[in-house]
């Protein structure tokens, strides 16, 4: 009992942690007033590179440097489309998940059926082997680690910090901070490559880690779940960790389910995680006064500096 | 040198007709690096993929069956799209009403008048429009994201279909094919025998006709009424649309009805003659590219038909081009893709014009 209890612990966190990665990525970028709709995209070509590189190499570590730097590239292009030319962002975000899944699809084509290269989870003498909080605590990959210290870091930076700041009022008001002499397209370009390095990371994880193979569309709607953990964290980061291990929970139990052979069509278990993003989304939109004061002012808007 | 952008004075008139032109040069010229890059002869590459699907009579068939769902939902998204609401589910939409309308052959296979027809059409418009009132009512009532919203119910009916034909809807003499029973008579949509020259006889369906008439339609809706200028004002001066009175949840609920009901009749046209069973993988896609077309037509209803074609030939391109050169089918996708960025890219120009900037000259050697 204890091991069932403790395995479906351990997938639990397998299954968050992409969720977690591409969240609190999109989440920055959110703040710094850019609406990027792309992630799903960035995630899948994150995932196909990370697979890709780690199958070459034979390096799981290559593998999810190539899904971070793959992520961030994408991210650029949009990057280059709503900020340098100002296109609009839902339009370009749009296109960069059809680009992206077309892409992965193509250049995963070679990958479809090979053995994956599996990222290891850590080992730490004498505390991974204490029994059932040790494989918990101690035994992960390294990514699921990253990913909580990521939040950690991001939370310290948006709200203790001259940068985070700045940010913030990228993101509230770029009129005022142009006025002030802040690059207000500079600092966007950044938060939107972290957010796409994220993403990549996110995909990287789904192909090295959760399930280390390559199928095609093997994202499966995991960066639109992640842009509403984005509103449901109502944007604040470490609430996207309860979101992220809510839905990874939610996931999970379905595919448990699923196994145990009850007599719920098993595409009813799937479409759970879907049904709670519609149900959760609904929740938290319905408090206007909470939507309002945490939603960064000029999300989606598009900025020309006066010349 | 810096490269940034400068706002018109006002729109371009003569970047609007030229963008989606440039947008589609920059797709072949990237297409044929790609296809060099891949060893192939970039020219002949590109002729397999853009240019044969036109001349043979079965090819322009073909074009106007892939066309047809594609100008359909196009049209309903442009309408959407330019009064500002983001309904980017079209495909699950579509799902619900080739189910919906599919509902009449599977439970009573042996109706067959041309009262048939017309029940399946409307069940497949109001599966669509149903479908689409979700998202709608979320957004009003409750202010939720239609777009995160109307995707994730692509994800839901795409699973329903999927149970109902491996489940209940099953033809019980399928060989356990996780297909309904295959339509006949009046469940298919009739098909019109037309002459153009040069090329000889082709058959269209009744579909083509629904597409063209939506099309010139709600072009009319929007270029000469009332109701056109309402979502026009409120997509391009948001502002001005609520300064006005204008009602922002009813246009809410009239963009999605709209483009669902179109995206459901796309998808009950493509059961009732393409496919003829209702199945999974009823469409490529259809919905997720009638994106695209809606944005190369730019956002308008006639446009939305020309660029139906533009996108159609390059499903077809994708065919032969797997057949005459190897490649894989999903490099249509990409182009796909690349032209929604290349459109979106070249929009700006309209209302923004490119330029050059030096280094700006520092105060003190400007004082020099």
């Amino acid at each position: 009992m204890n091991d069932q209890v403790l395995s479906v612990i351990l997938t639990i966190i397998t299954a968050s942690t992409p969720l977690l990665l591409a969240a609190i990525g999109e989440l920055v970028v959110e703040r710094s007033g850019v609406l990027n709709l792309g992630v799903e995209g960035m995630m899948a070509v994150g995932a196909v590179s990370g697979f890709g590189a780690a199958l070459m190499t034979g390096n799981p570590y290559a593998g999810v440097l190539a899904a971070l730097v793959a992520g961030a590239l994408l991210s650029l292009l949009f990057g280059f489309l709503t900020l340098t030319m100002v296109a609009n962002q839902v339009a370009t975000g749009l296109a960069l998940t059809l680009l992206g899944l077309g892409v992965s699809g193509l250049m995963g084509e070679a990958f479809v059926g090979q053995p994956g290269v599996h990222l290891e989870r850590l080992s730490i003498p004498g505390l991974s082997g204490i029994p059932f909080i040790g494989p918990i605590l101690f035994g992960q990959d390294f990514l699921v680690y990253l990913s909580l210290v990521i939040v950690a870091a991001v939370s310290y930076m948006l709200f203790r910090t001259r940068t985070g700041l700045v940010i913030r009022a990228v993101g509230d008001s770029h009129q005022s901070a142009h006025a002030l002499g802040y690059s207000v397209v500079g600092v966007r370009y950044l938060c939107v490559m972290f957010g796409g390095a994220c993403s990549g990371l996110a995909g990287g994880y789904l192909s090295l880690a959760y399930t280390p193979q390559w199928v095609e569309n093997m994202t499966a709607g995991r960066g639109w779940i992640a842009l509403a953990l984005v509103v449901f964290s109502s944007w604040l980061p470490w609430r996207i960790v309860v979101g992220a291990y809510l839905f990874g929970a939610i996931t999970v139990m379905g595919f448990s389910l699923q196994a145990y052979g009850i007599g719920i069509p098993s595409q009813l278990l799937s479409a759970l995680p879907y049904v709670v993003t519609v149900m959760v989304l609904v929740l938290i939109s319905r408090n206007r006064a909470l939507m309002r004061a945490n939603t960064p002012a000029c999300l989606g808007q598009p900025f020309v500096p006066d010349r | 040198m810096r490269l940034v952008l400068e706002k018109r004075a006002g729109a371009s008139g003569r970047m609007a007709i030229l963008s989606p032109l440039i947008a589609i040069a920059l797709t072949l010229i990237t297409g044929g690096i790609i296809f060099a890059l891949r060893g192939l002869n970039p020219f002949s590459a590109l002729y397999v993929f853009f240019a044969e699907p036109l001349t043979t009579s079965w090819s322009v068939e073909q074009l106007i069956v892939k066309a047809t769902p594609l100008a359909m939902i196009g049209a309903g998204l442009a309408v959407s799209y330019m009064a500002n609401v983001w309904n980017i589910g079209a495909e699950g939409q579509l799902t619900a009403g080739a189910i919906l309308g599919s509902a009449v052959p599977v439970f009573f296979p042996e109706f067959q008048s041309p009262l048939t027809l017309v029940l399946m059409l409307a069940l497949g418009i109001a599966g669509g429009m149903a479908w689409a009132s979700i998202p709608a009512f979320l957004k009003n009532r409750f202010g939720a994201n239609e777009i995160l919203t109307s995707l994730m119910l692509v994800y839901l009916i795409q699973l329903m279909l999927d149970w109902l034909v491996r489940g209940p809807w099953r033809d019980p003499k399928g060989y356990n094919f996780p297909k309904t029973i295959a339509f006949t008579d009046w469940q298919l949509l009739p098909q019109f025998q037309v002459l153009p020259p040069s090329i000889g006889p082709i058959y269209i369906n009744l579909g083509a006709i629904f597409a063209v008439a939506a099309a010139v339609a709600l072009a009319f809706m929007m270029g000469r009424t009332l109701k056109g200028y309402e979502l026009r004002v409120q997509g391009i001066a948001p502002r001005a649309g609520r300064f006005s009175g204008f009602p922002r949840e009813k246009t809410v609920w009239f963009c999605f009805l709209l483009s669902g009901g179109l995206a459901g009749l796309a998808g009950i046209c493509e059961v009732m003659s393409t496919v003829g069973q209702l199945q999974p993988g009823i469409s490529p896609g259809y919905g997720f590219t009638a994106i695209i077309v809606a944005f190369l037509g730019r956002l308008n209803p006639i446009g939305a038909l020309v660029a139906a074609f533009a996108l159609a030939i390059s499903y077809l391109g994708g065919e032969s081009a797997q057949v005459a050169l190897g490649i894989s089918d999903k490099t249509a996708r990409v182009f796909q893709g690349i032209l929604l960025f290349y459109i979106l890219a070249c929009d700006s120009l309209i209302l923004h014009r490119l330029k050059f900037i030096g280094r700006r000259p520092r105060l003190a050697e400007a004082e020099a």
